[in-house]
């Protein structure tokens, strides 16, 4: 193997083992930042070493014998304190007695407890939200900081400070590493799954700038998910999740035209959508069905989601369903977006005016204020009822409103359609 | 981006002799690291070309031709579908699997946006969109 195959090879492997590494030595060293050092420590040991000796065997364990040496050097350098010391001690001597016949699992067991108290602890509600998805990116899925600052088009350094500052703040508040239990982790976990949507939503709808998918960020998403599905089997709400990012993400290859301008779900070519995704989608959510405990926000929007995939065609939507379920969602999440869905729903089912009479209870709504979809659904609505004049309107201040570019030529053209003569 | 991960046939499969419990188990906690990494898309085994057929097209002509197939390093036994950052990562992930003496193949698969090179002014995709729904209307 060529040098650049070797280091291309140690930075694949890397990808596949940060997390698990991080999440171990964290537990040993009780502090994320100190852990990801180490980590990264036997990463330039493996980048030095391996080109010459070539990839061991077993390298996730060698990276994991290597930090851990590393961390016992430290120690002795006396650069950890003494609590944690004491703490590294504690933890070799409960290695070294383990040696039960069943090593292997039990070793499995700990890692997947360790991966958990990671994604707790980078979902920690201590951090900003901003914060949050830039540790567990990091962290869980393994991007370096320039890969989250492109996702994000945020300037690297400001990502590499976010992360910084990040873990320095769950160091100084002694946050500890542990799977929350009671009340509490139900809290906990939402803000985890509120993280990993608003990663797959910044993908799937960029918030700025040109594109209109970075798909890759939806794809890290979904990996993420998919990851906490196998270590919280009995969540339905993480099921619930993954099933709607799996079906929103086999939208891709149809929500967008030949020159890239957007595609409403009810105008896409359902010969596009993804059908393996839609499969996924919908094994997720009888995943969460099986567990037979009531249905939470994601659950019901995926279950929405998954009436779009289930019709043919859009004429065979049972819209009827959709709107039992928003109306479920609006019961339990209440949100002036739910209430916007809804209305779409409910005019399908009753007529443009019905959810007319629901937008425009909106109107006044301060969170809708500068929400595009908001005078782009109205408009709509309004086109339906024939009151052109009043919908060309809608469509030109929802343009003026986008942030992306391809929907606000989108959103103009159909303003176009309604004048005179358009 | 997605990869297939072709694995090839050999005289068992093509018997259709099952794997020991040996090799299913070790098959089995592997298939299950790909799932906890978020990795594994869809996986299957195929059943000996005996029970699958052939049809050639040449010359305006087709021509059945039910397996089985002799040439059985070259057919395919089963295949994974992986979701990945690189086609590394791939072949690192592909390293962990406990196979003996046989070479398994990694492909690419396609994304939407890697045929826009080749119809970049989208047109044959329209031509495609019409047809299809020349297609739909003709069913109704």
């Amino acid at each position: 193997m060529s040098p650049a195959d070797t280091h291309a090879a140690i930075n694949a492997i890397y990808r596949i083992e940060s997390a698990k590494l991080i999440a171990g030595l964290t537990r040993m060293v009780r502090d994320v930042g100190i852990a990801e050092e180490l980590a990264q420590d036997a990463l330039v040991v493996a980048l030095e070493r391996w080109p010459g000796t070539g990839v061991p065997d077993n390298p996730g364990a060698w990276l994991m014998a290597t930090a851990k040496h590393r961390a016992i050097d430290r120690l002795r350098r006396g650069r950890l304190s003494e609590e944690k010391h004491e703490e590294i001690g504690h933890e070799m001597g409960a290695r070294q007695q383990m040696a039960t016949p069943d090593l292997d699992s039990a070793i499995d067991e700990d890692m997947g407890d360790d991966m958990l108290r990671l994604v707790f602890i980078s979902c920690h509600p201590i951090l900003s939200t901003e914060a949050r998805v830039a540790l567990t990116l990091r962290l869980l899925g393994g991007l370096t900081t320039a890969e989250i600052a492109r996702a994000f088009l945020v300037p690297e350094p400001t990502i590499a400070q976010r992360i910084v500052r990040a873990k320095r703040t769950l160091t100084e508040a002694r946050v500890p590493f542990e799977v929350p239990r009671g009340e509490e982790r139900d809290a906990r976990l939402s803000s985890v799954l509120q993280v990993i949507y608003l990663i797959f939503n910044e993908g799937y709808s960029a918030t700025a700038g040109d594109d209109w998918l970075r798909p890759e960020l939806c794809e890290d998403a979904l990996r993420l998910g998919r990851i906490l599905a196998e270590l919280v089997p009995q969540e339905p709400e993480v099921h619930g999740l993954v099933a709607l990012m799996e079906i929103q993400a086999s939208r891709f290859g149809a929500r967008t035209g030949p020159s890239g301008e957007p595609i409403l779900l009810l105008d896409q070519d359902r010969g596009r959508w993804d059908q393996l995704l839609i499969h996924r989608g919908l094994a997720a959510l009888d995943r969460a069905a099986a567990l037979g405990a009531s249905r939470g926000p994601y659950l019901l929007q995926a279950s929405v989601a998954a009436c779009h995939a289930r019709a043919r065609t859009a004429g065979e939507t049972d819209w009827a369903r959709i709107v039992s379920l928003y109306d479920a969602l609006a019961g339990i999440a209440p949100s002036p977006i739910v209430e916007l869905n809804r209305s779409v729903a409910v005019s399908m089912v009753a007529g443009p005016a019905a959810g007319l009479e629901i937008v425009d209870a909106l109107a006044s709504e301060p969170s809708l204020k500068s929400y595009h979809l908001l005078p782009s659904v109205r408009g709509d609505l309004l086109k339906k009822l024939g009151r052109l004049e009043e919908a060309r309107a809608e469509f030109d201040r929802a343009a003026s409103l986008t942030r992306n570019a391809r929907e606000r030529e989108l959103l103009l053209e159909r303003a176009a359609a309604c004048s005179p003569g358009g | 981006m997605r990869f297939m991960v072709i694995v090839k046939a050999n005289k068992d499969s093509e018997a259709g002799v099952l794997p020991d419990a040996k090799i299913l188990t070790a098959m089995g906690k592997f298939n299950e690291e790909l799932v906890k990494a978020g990795v594994m898309l869809a996986g299957e085994g195929l059943q000996a070309s005996s029970k699958g057929a052939r049809v050639r097209f040449s010359g305006g002509k087709k021509t059945v031709i039910d397996g089985p197939f002799a040439e059985t390093k070259e057919l395919v036994a089963g295949f994974w579908l992986w979701q990945v950052k690189s086609k590394q990562e791939a072949i690192e992930w592909l390293k962990r699997a406990p196979f003996e003496d046989t070479e398994v193949e990694i492909r690419q698969v396609f994304e939407t946006a890697d045929f826009a090179a080749s119809d970049p002014t989208g047109e044959i995709r329209k031509k495609e969109d019409d047809l299809r729904k020349t297609i739909e209307s003709r069913k109704r």
